[in-house]
């Protein structure tokens, strides 16, 4: 499947509503971060990945790990969207009726390559998905995306040392710049600029791009397959909350789930932004 | 004398012999390949070996990915970073979701010696033990070791493997019909007044106990439990029911190891008095290995006092 162009973000404001419904739904889950990395995580699913959904456990498939797995919430809608399961499902999400676990499960949900959820570990383990690539022979690729709070979390740095002393040029990691988290500011909470800079002296290829602008997220990712010998970074600005107007650039909307009032505003925003797209 | 050889060489060896049996083993360490003896696997399989430098947690989820990918890797660094630094990562990574990744903590216990209590780890069995769904296991001798490993390469699922640093004798090859098999305790000599439940290089220590109680007039059976979780518990049912009163005996904390095992387990089912041999709620020390198990009272004149401590409980 290759959506490109209006499809493409009528896909991701599709997730969008999706996420938002499933965290409303369950009165709990991580909204904000899920809306700032759903442009790219649909563009990998409906664009960039070698995926299907009826056979989830390919072992020629590109892999995916959501390194910043409270936003499952965007991974769960992308991969229901894309037929791994039913969307109905969504209603399941974070429920003990359920196995649609608080955090991404890769026992229980179909589609999801790693379980994920403490933070500064989804990268290491998609290193070791693009190392066992190249150790097996297969030609696969690996992608990932990280919060920008997340990479305070040292181990994060331990892997990017790790990904480019095996030049792995079959793993691609988008960067989440939104600039907010649970406390705040990142910039108040732990400083992380300037995050292409530090990539770029750990001997990554880096692409700084506007993470909301899909010809961007799409010429990064061409680029990013072309690159020899070097993993790439996509380093994205993004807005926490983007499309939903009340949530935008809110930390506050880190990890809360909206009142029925506040959902109705959301889906309603978010219907008309589809609307548009298809009209 | 009988042959001496430390877990750890013996680990090493059989990881580089039996690579080439199977094409999935992987493995990996953190700049001690030197020390965890991962170094012979390392020079026979350069392109299978992976060194992830001083980064323990992150090595460890890198082996949880390959997983991922059908490989069968084995992490390699001293226990205190296996089962301690990276305790995290082995918990969310590889044992929530189930991957096969056998951890490897080598340099367990008190007889690292010199390095002192900052690489003294006498709590890996506990924190290993307490991860759902993870296998524990402390081989005694080089020969049981080696047994040891092709079964947890065999193994599918998540692994702890201790190895430790002296080299001690090899005490399996002489009982007959010795055989390895995870979760299966072995009984290394039989006995009817007390048993001694150990693992590691305590089995040595505890054949040797047995023979000063042996020497009073005591008959103590000894088994060696090198798979702490599972438990084999209906040997410890048995041995609870035959003998009356059990002594663990383990290079550890007394505190949530083995001893704690078969106390978990006799408390619910069969209660005997229970007497836990090993490092009582203290960091270890600086020393030579003997001289430092010999401070902690991990020897066989403490232990044959434990037993007989043990056998004086008895209703």
């Amino acid at each position: 499947m290759k959506l490109t162009g209006k499809a493409l973000a009528a896909a991701a404001y599709k997730a969008r509503l999706l996420a938002v419904d499933a965290v409303f739904t369950a009165a709990s889950g991580h909204p904000g971060g899920s809306m700032s990395c759903m442009d790219a995580l649909t563009t990998l699913y409906f664009n960039e990945m070698n995926i299907d959904p009826a056979d989830p456990k390919n072992p020629d498939r590109d892999r995916f790990v959501l390194s910043k797995g409270h936003c499952s919430p965007a991974l769960y809608s992308v991969l229901a969207e894309r037929g791994f399961f039913p969307v109905e499902d969504l209603k399941l999400f974070r429920s003990i009726k359920g196995h649609y676990s608080g955090h991404p499960d890769m026992v229980n949900v179909p589609g999801v390559d790693m379980s994920t959820g403490s933070l500064g570990q989804g990268l290491s383990a998609a290193v070791g998905m693009a190392l066992a690539a190249k150790h097996n022979g297969k030609a696969y690729r690996t992608y990932s995306i990280l919060g920008d709070g997340e990479i305070a979390e040292g181990q994060i740095w331990e892997a990017i040392m790790a990904a480019a002393k095996w030049k792995l040029d079959n793993l691609c990691v988008f960067v989440d710049l939104n600039g907010l988290q649970i406390d705040g500011k990142t910039a108040d909470v732990m400083p992380t600029d300037p995050v292409d800079a530090k990539f770029k002296a750990f001997n990554w290829n880096v692409i700084s791009i506007d993470g909301h602008d899909f010809d961007q997220i799409l010429a990064a990712l061409a680029q990013a397959r072309e690159v020899k010998g070097m993993p790439t970074a996509i380093v994205m600005k993004t807005t926490k909350g983007k499309g939903i107007s009340f949530m935008e650039n809110q930390a506050g909307w880190h990890g809360k789930a909206p009142n029925a009032e506040q959902f109705a505003t959301a889906k309603a925003e978010l219907e008309a932004k589809i609307a548009e797209l298809e009209g | 004398m009988a042959d001496k050889i430390a877990t750890r060489n013996a680990y090493g060896e059989a990881l580089a012999e039996l690579g080439e049996k199977y094409p999935q083993l992987v493995v990996l360490d953190a700049d001690l390949s030197g020390a965890t003896m991962s170094k012979f696997f390392a020079a026979k399989f350069p392109d299978r070996f992976f060194d992830c430098g001083i980064a323990e947690a992150n090595m460890t989820v890198i082996a949880a990915g390959m997983a991922t990918c059908g490989l069968k890797p084995f992490t390699n660094t001293f226990a205190i970073f296996a089962a301690g630094r990276a305790y995290e990562q082995v918990r969310n990574s590889i044992a929530y979701p189930g991957l096969n990744v056998t951890v490897v903590g080598s340099h367990g216990g008190v007889s690292v010696g010199e390095d002192g209590a900052t690489h003294q780890c006498i709590e890996d069995f506990s924190l290993m033990r307490t991860i759902p769904g993870m296998l524990v296991c402390c081989p005694c001798d080089g020969n049981e070791m080696r047994q040891a490993v092709e079964a947890l390469i065999n193994y599918n699922g998540p692994a702890y493997l201790r190895l430790e640093r002296p080299s001690t004798e090899i005490v399996t090859d002489s009982i007959e019909c010795y055989k390895f098999e995870l979760g299966k305790g072995v009984t290394m000599k039989d006995g009817g007044d007390v048993t001694i439940i150990a693992n590691g290089i305590m089995v040595p220590v505890a054949l040797k106990a047995a023979d000063l109680l042996a020497a009073e007039g005591i008959s103590a059976r000894v088994i060696d439990m090198h798979t702490i979780k599972p438990l084999d518990e209906d040997l410890v049912l048995k041995a609870a029911k035959e003998t009356g009163c059990i002594v663990t005996s383990e290079e550890h904390s007394v505190i949530g190891g083995l001893g704690a095992a078969v106390c978990e387990y006799l408390s619910g089912t069969f209660p005997v008095p229970v007497v836990r041999h090993g490092v009582n709620d203290q960091f270890g020390r600086s020393g030579t290995a003997n001289a430092v198990l010999e401070y902690f009272g991990l020897t066989p004149e403490v232990l044959a006092e434990k037993a007989k401590a043990a056998i004086a409980m008895k209703k």
